[in-house]
């Protein structure tokens, strides 16, 4: 794999729009009043703005996640924990056969450099690409004000469990996360905690829900509880995931309130599989050489179940792990 | 516009579909309602499994036996208002096994913790070093996050819409 070094770098400006161009190694980026439009030496491709920079963000913020990060059936990234694939056309069959895809390796940072880079010169103030769309302005037209708050926020992640002691805080009022209108209807209490003399601190338990009902951000899954290397996180979702996710191992969706249809695709040709509507209580495994793309008419609760085991990731693409979990024997 | 979230229980659930081109096996789709409804009491039915690693659905209802891990544990409730007691473990009686919860002949002799009383969306820690034991007047479910263990059950056949 030749990893390229070269940071990205800032191209000219667009006299009409004010938005900055970019290259990161043979891509080429520019945006419009609708579009960001991406170039490399055989080929270009077209987004809608909204959903690529509600797909930039999140990349960055997941820290590339696990797999592949579709913006759409061309373009994206494939995450080797360390070193970042940039993509396009390189998982679609029709780019594969005209000879046009295009696949570069970069430093992680390198990556993400490039796209806080690019999301901080295309954001303008009022539009949010972690928020639902009802609950943001548009991110269309031409470069008004940068924003100055940070982009990414709501990762942050338990090392145990959310609300220990010196652990990543539950959402409150407190910390200025009031419950989401879409939730409004539901009564929160907390958990009834009696220690013993001497035990106190020992025993924990949260309103798990409570935490979920106050994110301020939509499809982005933090971390809540870990055993192990089993990691459980919850996410809030609404609208539509701006990303088609490939697993490069399998992971597991639980349905805690609502629902989600989850469109699903073979993870290297991207032709159709189907369809998974998720009703609460349901629980179904994203296996791992599919893509998915959920869709959630009302804002609902998700619970996904991801293994972090370092090198993983190695394992399923030698095929030493089947591509999925389990062995009904 | 006033929104109506819909939360499932063991008196009212409603399973999704599942409609793919694919060997259903794959994505193991169930229902932890549908699950506990046909499981006894305190039966632990895998219904997520990573490797190692699993998350299980118990039916609550009555007393369960007393339980312990090599490792920490977590609870949510699903259903219903559970009470879970706590006894700390003297070193020696820490289970030495791989992972998952083990099934105690009897609440051991160690000093009571405490308790946790929760009820749906409540997330409870079972932490290592203590034995916890689950009571319910009334059915309900938990699903717990724990490891493929001695008392897991796996029914996937059973459980997974498989047609």
């Amino acid at each position: 794999m030749d990893v390229q070094s070269s940071k990205v770098v800032a191209i000219g400006t667009n006299p009409d729009t004010g938005y900055d161009s970019f290259r990161l190694g043979q891509f080429t980026f520019r945006r419009d009043e609708y579009f960001a439009h991406i170039e490399w030496p055989k080929g270009s491709h077209i987004i809608e703005i909204d959903r690529f920079l509600r797909a930039m963000v999140r990349d960055i913020g997941w820290g590339f996640f696990y797999g592949w990060i579709f913006f759409d059936d061309i373009f994206g990234t494939t995450n080797h924990y360390g070193t970042v694939d940039v993509f396009a056309g390189a998982y679609d069959q029709g780019c594969k056969d005209q000879g046009i895809d295009h696949l570069e390796t970069f430093p992680a940072e390198v990556v993400k450099d490039a796209f806080e880079t690019i999301s901080r010169n295309w954001i303008n103030e009022g539009y949010d690409p972690l928020s639902a769309p009802l609950e943001t302005g548009s991110p269309l037209g031409s470069k008004t004000r940068e924003r100055t708050d940070p982009l990414v926020r709501g990762f942050q992640s338990a090392t145990r469990m959310l609300g220990l002691e010196g652990d990543a805080p539950v959402r409150s009022d407190a910390t200025g996360h009031p419950i989401n209108r879409a939730f409004a209807d539901l009564e929160f209490d907390k958990p009834d905690i009696e220690c013993e003399p001497g035990f106190e601190g020992q025993l924990h338990a949260i309103n798990l829900f409570d935490h979920i009902a106050r994110a301020d951000v939509t499809w982005n899954p933090s971390f809540t509880a870990i055993t192990g290397a089993s990691i459980c996180c919850v996410t809030s979702e609404e609208h539509m995931l701006p990303v088609i996710h490939g697993n490069d191992r399998n992971e597991w969706f639980i349905q805690l309130t609502d629902e989600i249809h989850w469109q699903i695709a073979d993870k290297n040709s991207g032709l159709p599989r189907g369809r998974i509507v998720m009703k609460a209580g349901d629980v179904c495994a994203m296996p791992a050489d599919i893509r998915h793309q959920g869709f959630s008419p009302k804002r609902s609760m998700l619970m996904v179940m991801e293994n972090g085991t370092p090198g993983l990731e190695l394992r399923y693409a030698s095929g030493e792990l089947k591509p999925y979990p389990v062995d009904f024997g | 516009m006033a929104y109506k979230t819909h939360v499932s229980s063991l008196s009212a659930f409603e399973k999704g579909v599942i409609e793919l081109k694919d060997d259903l096996r794959k994505y193991a789709f169930s229902n932890v309602f549908e699950v506990a409804s046909h499981s006894p009491p305190f039966e632990r039915t895998a219904v997520a499994q990573n490797l190692e690693y699993v998350a299980e659905v118990m039916r609550v209802d009555g007393e369960s036996p007393w339980y312990a891990a090599p490792h920490d544990e977590f609870a949510i409730v699903m259903d219903g208002e559970i009470t879970f007691n706590f006894v700390k473990l003297a070193d020696a009686q820490v289970p030495s096994h791989a992972g998952g919860a083990a099934q105690l002949g009897a609440k051991p002799n160690g000093p009571t913790m405490g308790r946790v009383r929760a009820r749906r969306g409540h997330q409870v820690l079972l932490p290592k070093g203590a034995a916890y034991q689950l009571t319910s007047a009334a059915p309900g479910v938990v699903l717990v996050q724990t490891m493929d263990g001695p008392v897991t059950t796996k029914r996937w056949s059973d459980i997974c819409t498989l047609s």
